[in-house]
């Protein structure tokens, strides 16, 4: 039994237009049964759950939760990172759509446990069809006596801005470039202040582990993987979609049972900088211990070519590299301008030392995660698909196809 | 409410505002936010630049957004595009001479469960075929 709903569990239930309906699925219950606990309390028992990070990099929320409370000062900052930007990924816009009021639930939940007063909830412009709703949701849940004020953000589109330091340059109003870290947000995040940053769905666990317990929450998933994972399926599949799994739950249950794919090729799991796996590991377990990102998944059948994904890939990251460090400014084009050529049939025998070796070192010097996650797909593909690099490169004047 | 909530000395939100106003951002608009805020010109118009919803060329009165990213790609967006390429006559980052459609090509706006999928200003439009972009442009005044 793969799906299990906890995510979604009011998603298809509850009018996303009407608080009375939330409130009678058990709405605002956490929040009550939150504040009734000291915020370490709250904190221990989100730590308890083993709850990671819903965004891709899967940090333990817990713990960024306890930085944020014991760092220093009285102005503090949530903000609920819902610029959701990943090529192929689309849950975060369904559960907004669906139940806005279990995630300002989750944030009222964390602005009590690391005593912030104002929360900021960054939509992408892309979404800006859903401002009118989520703005509703907001104001019907503060009719409610929430203590913290939420406000909603708009970014203007830029993919970058998903990455946390860029993202809150961007609510500061500048151009969305990434920060150095140290310091990291929950010392020194929006306004130099301490902040918590979540993803949409992150935020979306906390009620149900505030109301159900650590205990219950911690049952399901594997060791290192608490909890379920909502997945965005798209490409070459009978029925694309948004799907809850249970952590842990194997790729091949996702995309060929639930979705519907046949003769797969590959599949590429979270996004531009994600992971390309070919058929043979189609029964990978998807989990923080093996592969992951945000929960894009999308599927190639035998028909595709390899190197125009991975060429367009590169292609894109190229386009929204914010241009702040060099290794991945310079690298990520030059990586396109290669990929571009054997795109044509035109690649070079050197060329495959060259790419390896600016994966290496844009992975080791990218100033943020996109530059240093950027090589991934070209590594992978030479991995997996080594053959077809060798196919496109040109022989004596010849083009091979 | 926290001051800095509602800072109106924010440069992204005044040239938002601007953009609404004025649909796209005149360089007497930028250099007229930079004295006001007392910032450099250079950076107002870094930050003009920077974000793909921005604009500072004119657009027309209804913007389209066709998606390239790989998912939409998968699904023949190269043939959405042609078909608005055919029926208005105008490139990508190009405008009808009457102002009525300025077409762009976008990465991926979230819709990749009803690709091929585009924008049509803030109005989302999926499962796209040619047919059906006829009927969509047409609403569009």
């Amino acid at each position: 039994m793969p799906e299990k709903r906890i995510v979604l569990k009011n998603c298809g239930v509850i009018d996303p237009k009407n608080i009375a309906t939330y409130l009678a699925a058990d709405g605002l219950k956490a929040w009550q049964k939150a504040r009734q606990m000291a915020p370490e309390k709250v904190i221990e028992e989100v730590k308890a759950a083993g709850l990671r990070g819903r965004g891709g990099a899967g940090f333990p929320c817990g713990l960024k939760w306890e930085l944020a409370r014991k760092s220093p000062g009285d102005e503090k900052y949530v903000i609920c990172n819902a610029d959701e930007g990943e090529i192929g990924t689309f849950k975060d816009r369904y559960i907004l759509e669906n139940d806005p009021f279990t995630l300002i639930e989750g944030i009222a939940i964390a602005a009590y446990a690391v005593g912030a007063k104002q929360a900021f909830i960054y939509l992408r412009a892309e979404y800006h069809h859903l401002l009118d709703l989520l703005t509703s949701a907001v104001s019907q849940s503060h009719e409610q006596g929430l203590e913290v004020n939420i406000e909603i953000r708009e970014g203007a589109g830029a993919y970058v801005c998903g990455e946390e330091s860029a993202l809150m340059e961007s609510i500061e109003g500048g151009r969305g470039e990434a920060r150095y870290k140290p310091p990291f947000p929950p010392n020194r995040g929006l306004w130099q202040k301490p902040t918590i940053i979540n993803n949409v769905e992150t935020l979306m666990n906390i009620p149900r582990i505030i109301l159900n317990g650590a205990g219950w929450f911690s049952q399901t998933g594997t060791e290192k993987s608490k909890g379920t994972k909502v997945f965005s399926v798209s490409g070459d599949v009978a029925r694309p979609g948004v799907y809850e799994l249970i952590l842990g739950s194997p790729l091949r249950e996702l995309v060929i049972d639930l979705a519907g794919a046949e003769k797969v090729k590959m599949v590429q799991i979270g996004g531009a900088t994600g992971r390309i796996v070919p058929y043979t590991m189609i029964d990978t377990p998807l989990s923080f211990e093996t592969i992951l990102g945000a929960g894009s998944i999308i599927v190639y059948d035998e028909s595709r070519d390899t190197i125009d994904i991975v060429y367009r890939t590169l292609e894109f990251l190229a386009e929204e590299s914010c241009g702040k460090c060099s290794p991945c400014r310079e690298g990520t084009e030059a990586m396109a301008e290669i990929l571009a050529r054997f795109d044509r049939g035109e690649g070079r025998e050197k060329d495959i030392k060259v790419l390896e070796e600016l994966a290496r070192a844009m992975s080791i010097s990218a100033l943020c995660g996109l530059g240093q996650a950027a090589p991934t797909p070209v590594t992978d593909s030479l991995q997996y698909f080594r053959e077809d690099y060798a196919k496109r490169i040109k022989q004596g004047g010849k083009v091979r196809c | 409410m926290s001051k800095v909530a509602t800072n109106p000395e924010n440069l992204l939100a005044r040239l938002k505002q601007a953009q609404d106003r004025l649909g796209y951002l005149p360089e007497e608009c930028l250099a007229e936010v930079a004295r006001s805020l007392n910032m450099p010109l250079s950076e107002v118009y870094g930050v003009a630049t920077f974000y793909s919803f921005l604009s500072t060329r004119p657009l027309g009165r209804n913007v389209i957004r066709v998606c390239k990213s790989l998912p939409c790609y998968l699904k023949n967006s190269r043939m959405i595009v042609e078909s608005i390429e055919d029926k208005l006559g105008i490139r990508p980052g190009g405008t009808t001479p009457d102002g009525r459609f300025s077409l762009a090509l976008v990465n991926c706006i979230g819709a990749c469960d009803i690709a091929p999928a585009m924008l049509i200003n803030h109005d989302v439009h999926g499962d796209l075929t040619p047919r059906k972009i006829s009927r969509i442009l047409q609403s569009y005044e």
